[in-house]
């Protein structure tokens, strides 16, 4: 009973989150409304005894990619946006869009079926520590997966370095 | 089963009893740390006044004692100031966000053996989870308030305080790798096993790394520069008055209170001492653990005082170099120094 009103909860508060972070006009308020999304996607996962998830959820979303981008929104000139006009000129094609979406996933809907029970139940995840049984599984199993994962976000550090370093040459 | 059965069961009571044991054990914290707040302005007076040769606070009390309790008195009863074409929702929900993101750290931290509100397997990651949800308090406050000094302000602090977490973080993977959990209640009892009893000597770089990204996320001195107050006059905070201004004051204290603490549980043995000191005198184990954990705590909060009376502020592009150039790669050597020694070690 009680698990059901949670997941209720999260389900139906995150749903209503998310048409408030795609409606406001004020994009800061966007942002603002999003970071209360990632704190209920944080106990989404805390409530699937996800606690090591959790965590880096609200360390690396709410507490470094969103602070980026409250940090570029904050630079930009909000006066132009709040006033300015919305959904103009492209609605007709953005509903037709969003509707096969729709049709899409109502028809995926339908042959829906529950995967197969894996090696890491809750009962392995709760013994050992969410955040060794995860440590673990990355740093064996899937260690390739892993290491490919790494050097790429290493190309786009090196890659963003470059871009930002161009327009520095004239200083040296 | 009906609801009734069920509030009426034995495991239901047994759930209540908790459940109000719980809300007690918080108001008690809570309600501690706020007096604790109170009394750290006044310790910083009194301490910064002595280095500077001067007495401090003398009038309020004997040599000043009801000064805390004045000056807070008045913060209550000031005017409460919103500026207009301030984004007011904004302005009115950051020091709020700001002071919960603060006391909410406290519920990790074991005070001492057994004593702790939520006894999580990720404390550690959830204090930095939240260190990181403080800087939101400081940026909103900078925004909503539609000045220039509180916007500058606000825009310091927050690329402050993503540089030195990930400083702070990094720092900490040392103990974690050394005490195997990041369960603030392990990492203490881990530290016990060694005979030197304190991950200070082993993780000594970690350490240093941590207490200067302590002080990076506290805004203080020397890197309290969101605040500076000889170019920004006060900062972020500029625009509250009254009782809003008195949550990021006292907001700031507790952040000083939680990194010390974190620095004692995961460097200074928490509220345990070194087994070589303890067989040595073996009369100090007669000593409640609280009391080490206290002095201990109240030696790194000493430690902020003493730093703010010493060191001049940093310039800006010094503070980011020293975070990127400096710390991070020192904490980065600590940590493959460790997995080294700890694969060694077997």
């Amino acid at each position: 009973m009680i698990p059901k009103l949670f997941f209720g909860y999260f389900s139906v508060v995150m749903i209503v989150l998310s048409l408030l972070i795609i409606s406001r006009k004020n994009p800061i308020h966007s942002i603002l409304w999003m970071l209360v999304m990632f704190f209920h996607i944080a106990g989404l996962y805390l409530f699937l005894n996800a606690e090591f998830l959790a965590a880096v959820q609200l360390i690396l979303y709410a507490g470094a990619i969103l602070v980026l981008f409250l940090f570029v929104i904050m630079m930009l000139n909000l006066k132009k946006e709040v006033f300015a006009e919305r959904y103009a000129g492209e609605w007709p094609v953005a509903v037709f869009i969003g509707g096969t979406m729709l049709v899409l996933i109502l028809l995926a809907l339908t042959s829906l079926t529950q995967g197969p029970l894996g090696s890491f139940t809750i009962g392995v995840v709760q013994a050992d520590t969410h955040a060794r049984a995860i440590g673990r599984a990355l740093y064996t199993q899937y260690l390739l997966p892993f290491e490919v994962a790494s050097l790429i976000l290493l190309v786009a550090v090196v890659g963003a370095l470059v871009l930002a370093k161009k327009h520095l040459k004239s200083y040296k | 089963m009906n609801i009734l059965d069920t509030v009426t069961s034995w495991e239901y009571f047994h759930f209540v009893v908790q459940f109000v044991i719980m809300l007690i054990k918080m108001a008690v914290v809570i309600s501690v740390t706020m007096v604790h707040v109170l009394y750290a302005t006044y310790f910083e007076r009194k301490v910064i006044g002595h280095m500077q040769v001067r007495l401090g606070p003398m009038r309020v009390g004997f040599h000043g004692i009801l000064q805390p309790i004045a000056d807070s008195l008045k913060l209550f009863f000031k005017e409460d100031i919103i500026p207009a074409e301030a984004d007011k929702t904004v302005f009115k929900l950051a020091p709020v966000v700001f002071t919960f993101a603060a006391l909410s750290s406290i519920v990790v931290i074991p005070f001492y053996d057994g004593f702790v509100l939520a006894d999580i397997n990720v404390g550690l990651l959830f204090v930095l989870a939240m260190s990181s949800l403080g800087a939101y308090g400081v940026v909103m406050a900078g925004w909503a308030s539609n000045s220039k000094y509180s916007f500058l302000g606000g825009l310091r602090s927050s690329a402050q305080v993503i540089s030195y977490e990930v400083c702070m973080g990094m720092s900490l993977i040392g103990v974690i790798l050394m005490a195997g959990s990041m369960n603030l209640s392990e990492i203490v009892k881990a530290q016990h096993q060694h005979w030197y009893g304190m991950f200070l000597f082993p993780q000594i770089l970690g350490y240093f790394v941590f207490l200067v990204a302590a002080f990076a996320e506290t805004n203080r001195t020397p890197f309290d520069l969101p605040e500076a107050e000889s170019e920004l006059v006060a900062g972020y905070f500029v625009e509250y008055s009254g009782l809003r201004f008195s949550l990021y004051y006292a907001s700031e204290y507790i952040g000083m209170l939680v990194m010390s603490s974190i620095a004692v549980l995961c460097f200074c043995g928490g509220w345990t001492l070194p087994p070589f000191i303890t067989n040595a005198v073996p009369a100090l184990l007669m000593v409640p653990g609280i009391v080490w954990f206290l002095m201990k705590v109240y030696f790194h909060i000493f430690l902020f005082y003493w730093i703010r009376a010493t060191v001049p502020r940093y310039r800006y592009d010094q503070l980011m170099s020293l975070g990127w150039k400096v710390l991070l790669p020192l904490a980065l050597v600590n940590i493959v120094l460790t997995s080294i020694v700890k694969y060694l070690m077997g």
